[in-house]
């Protein structure tokens, strides 16, 4: 309840501001809303129709969702999606985490300068680097290989990491890893027993970001693939262009679907980093 | 005097401690220095070679075109010895690009020599083609005049014109393309002039992406400074409930919010289907494949951008300012644009920054919901790469878009600092 001694103009604002957040936050959520129930369309449009709008169960139907898992170039992009997304997670994870330690030192030099160059790729457009990387991997015949489409999405996902990992280690006492030596611990046994384990949940939330930055990734694809190296994102696209077809929605309803877990690891890995004091605001 | 002599003596014996323990402090931080490099280094090698040696490869190629020197190597040569411009070349240059023109038709490399000529010097293309093709049945060992055969062959061979293009086409080194991008052009004597104005593709386009992305980012601060807001007031557990509508859209994937869209906006999409069956219209709105759906779609996409960092600094903003300022006899209003305001800069300024950077090179969605008035820069690197095999047109573009880029990034970076993007 409003205090009774609000005045009224105090009261719009009150209810005025309510309504507007409402609104804002409806229209970021309404397409994804609409996006799932058109999924189960029986016929082949991107409209409700009659039936669905009535909830007759005849007007419903699992079969795009069918097509996507059974038709040969969705199982070739899917399987290709999760290879791609998972080879290029463990190069971002494992250099971005090695190098998010080092420039958490306070005696890293030119810190600022490479902090911005390693955060760089997730500023320069994907066009650009489409383009660059469509010459240079030309230039020096990879173009076409599994590896030069890991490698590119694997600099993309390395923002994430980086910052990610330094947000852990912002609050990491360093004092720890003087202590761990003086123990007698190398600096490998060190890093493994001491300082991974306190940033561990950085690691994944960096790794869960990297992952599904290349699993949505479109248009590195579509300047560096092969056709038989179409990802989900690339089927769609081309999809979109040439021949829409609900099977469209379905691959879009599971992508959204991956997203809504990947959130609520993250949420999860932050809350119980937060209680533990590791996050610094 | 010996006085002195011990004084000294044991100035510089505590030097000596003095300098050794600076040493080792000195080592100690060497040491830790090198051992963050070593950290480091892998990724940044990792970056430099797959990262900024292709995008330093690509501004490379946006000035850098040998493919017409390469062709025709020799006449390329001497050509450059051709000084006054205004009379024709000598019977060896015209000897020499004749037996070249005819290696060429033989290798069947005579169409790409005349398509990067017409490039630099448009309508030349069909000359070189119309000679080539027959050029190839004569004996070129038995012919007395070379200027004669090719002006017989073809007239335009008779003016210095057309050599003028084939000069310019065969530097390796050129500043054409930014030109072009630029819509300037350079002539073949080497002056540079402005597109007229209807030939100006380029700028118009590079203006409408500036507009575009300014509409963008004060949208998405429109609508997403309420909502920060709304959300930095509320019990945080409250906050992290609605946040949620804030992160799902933010990491679902951008591919997919433009399939809604499409879904949303098409003819006999939601919008539309429910208009018509309110009767609020009779015929379907026209509202997808043009700017409208750009903009629109794009404020969804990027609003989280705005939202987030807004958030991260309204929640650290202290409310007993203003308090104090209306206690102090300020109106709501007034203590809310001249003390909350000025405080939520910071947050701001990132989220704007960050917008607009994004938006200046988006792709995907004008693509897909463009149409041809929704098409934005990054489209026209794409289109050139593409569509039109101009490489060196598309990396001239996109080195204009990526300099834009690197300067608000730069802003960027002093204002917020490239470190404290939240996530």
């Amino acid at each position: 309840m409003l205090p009774v001694y609000y005045s009224p103009i105090r009261k719009l604002w009150h209810y005025g501001l309510r309504i507007i957040v409402g609104l804002v936050l409806l229209f970021l959520i309404f397409p994804i809303l609409v996006t799932i129930p058109l999924s189960f369309n029986v016929e082949p449009f991107f409209t409700f129709t009659e039936g669905m709008l009535k909830l007759d169960p005849v007007a419903y139907s699992t079969k795009w969702y069918v097509e996507f898992f059974t038709d040969h170039k969705w199982n070739l992009a899917l399987k290709n999606s999760f290879y791609f997304a998972f080879m290029s997670t463990i190069l971002a994870t494992v250099l971005g985490t090695v190098a998010a330690v080092g420039l958490a030192s306070d005696r890293m030099p030119f810190k600022s300068l490479i902090t911005a160059i390693l955060i760089s790729p997730m500023i320069v457009p994907l066009v650009i680097i489409a383009a660059g990387m469509y010459f240079f991997y030309s230039a020096i015949n990879i173009a076409g290989s599994d590896m030069a489409i890991i490698f590119a999405h694997a600099i993309l996902g390395i923002p994430f990491v980086v910052i990610t990992v330094t947000a852990t280690l912002a609050g990491f006492d360093q004092s720890l890893l003087r202590a761990s030596s003086s123990l007698g611990a190398n600096p490998i046994s060190t890093f493994f027993n001491v300082t991974f384990p306190l940033i561990r949940p950085g690691v994944i939330s960096g790794a869960l970001f990297a992952f599904v930055t290349s699993f949505d990734e479109v248009v590195l694809i579509i300047f560096l693939a092969d056709p038989d190296q179409r990802t989900i994102p690339r089927q769609m696209f081309s999809g979109l262009r040439e021949q829409i077809n609900p099977t469209i929605l379905a691959a879009a309803s599971l992508l959204i679907l991956i997203s809504i877990i990947l959130l609520f690891t993250i949420e999860i890995l932050r809350r119980r980093s937060e209680s533990k004091g590791m996050f610094q605001k | 005097m010996p006085n002195t002599d011990t004084t000294t003596n044991d100035t510089s014996d505590h030097l000596a401690l003095n300098s050794e323990h600076t040493q080792k402090y000195n080592q100690a931080i060497r040491r830790e220095k090198t051992k963050a490099l070593v950290l480091v280094l892998p990724l940044l090698f990792f970056l430099i070679v797959f990262f900024i040696t292709p995008i330093g490869y690509m501004l490379y190629r946006s000035f850098y075109n040998p493919t017409v020197a390469n062709l025709a190597p020799k006449t390329a040569e001497i050509l450059t010895q051709w000084q006054d411009i205004s009379k024709l070349p000598n019977e060896e240059t015209y000897k020499t690009l004749a037996y070249e023109i005819q290696q060429l038709q033989k290798s069947r490399l005579s169409g790409k020599f005349a398509e990067e000529v017409n490039r630099r010097l448009p309508r030349t293309g069909s000359v070189i083609k119309r000679t080539a093709r027959k050029i190839k049945e004569i004996e070129l060992d038995n012919v007395k005049n070379y200027q004669e055969l090719l002006t017989s062959l073809h007239e335009k061979w008779g003016k210095p014109e057309i050599w003028t293009g084939i000069r310019s086409a065969s530097d390796k080194f050129t500043i054409n393309y930014y030109a072009n991008a630029l819509d300037y052009k350079l002539e073949p004597s080497g002056e540079i002039v402005k597109q007229s104005e209807d030939m100006q593709v380029y700028l118009p386009i590079l203006q409408r992406t500036f507009t575009i992305a300014l509409i963008i980012t004060l949208l998405t601060f429109l609508l997403g400074y309420p909502v920060a807001y709304y959300l930095s007031l509320i019990p945080l557990k409250k906050a992290s409930i609605l946040l949620i509508f804030v992160l799902l859209p933010f990491w679902t994937s951008l591919l997919v919010r433009t399939t809604a869209w499409i879904a949303i906006l098409q003819s006999n999409g939601v919008i539309n289907q429910s208009l018509l069956s309110l009767h609020i219209i009779d015929k379907p709105l026209d509202i997808i494949y043009n700017q409208f759906s750009t903009i629109l779609a794009m404020t969804h996409i990027l609003l989280p951008f705005m939202i987030l960092p807004l958030y991260s600094v309204m929640k650290g903003i202290d409310s007993s300012y203003v308090r104090a300022a209306q206690s102090l006899g300020a109106n709501p209003f007034k203590a809310f644009i001249q003390v909350y305001f000025p405080l939520s800069l910071p947050g701001l300024s990132a989220g704007a920054l960050l917008v607009f950077i994004i938006s200046i090179g988006y792709y995907i969605t004008p693509a897909l919901i463009g149409g041809v008035d929704g098409q934005l820069i990054s489209n026209l690197v794409a289109h050139h790469m593409r569509s039109t095999n101009n490489w060196e047109l598309a990396a001239a573009l996109g080195s204009v878009l990526l300099v834009l880029i690197i300067a608000l990034y730069w802003i960027y970076d002093r204002l917020v600092g490239a470190s404290n993007i939240k996530l």
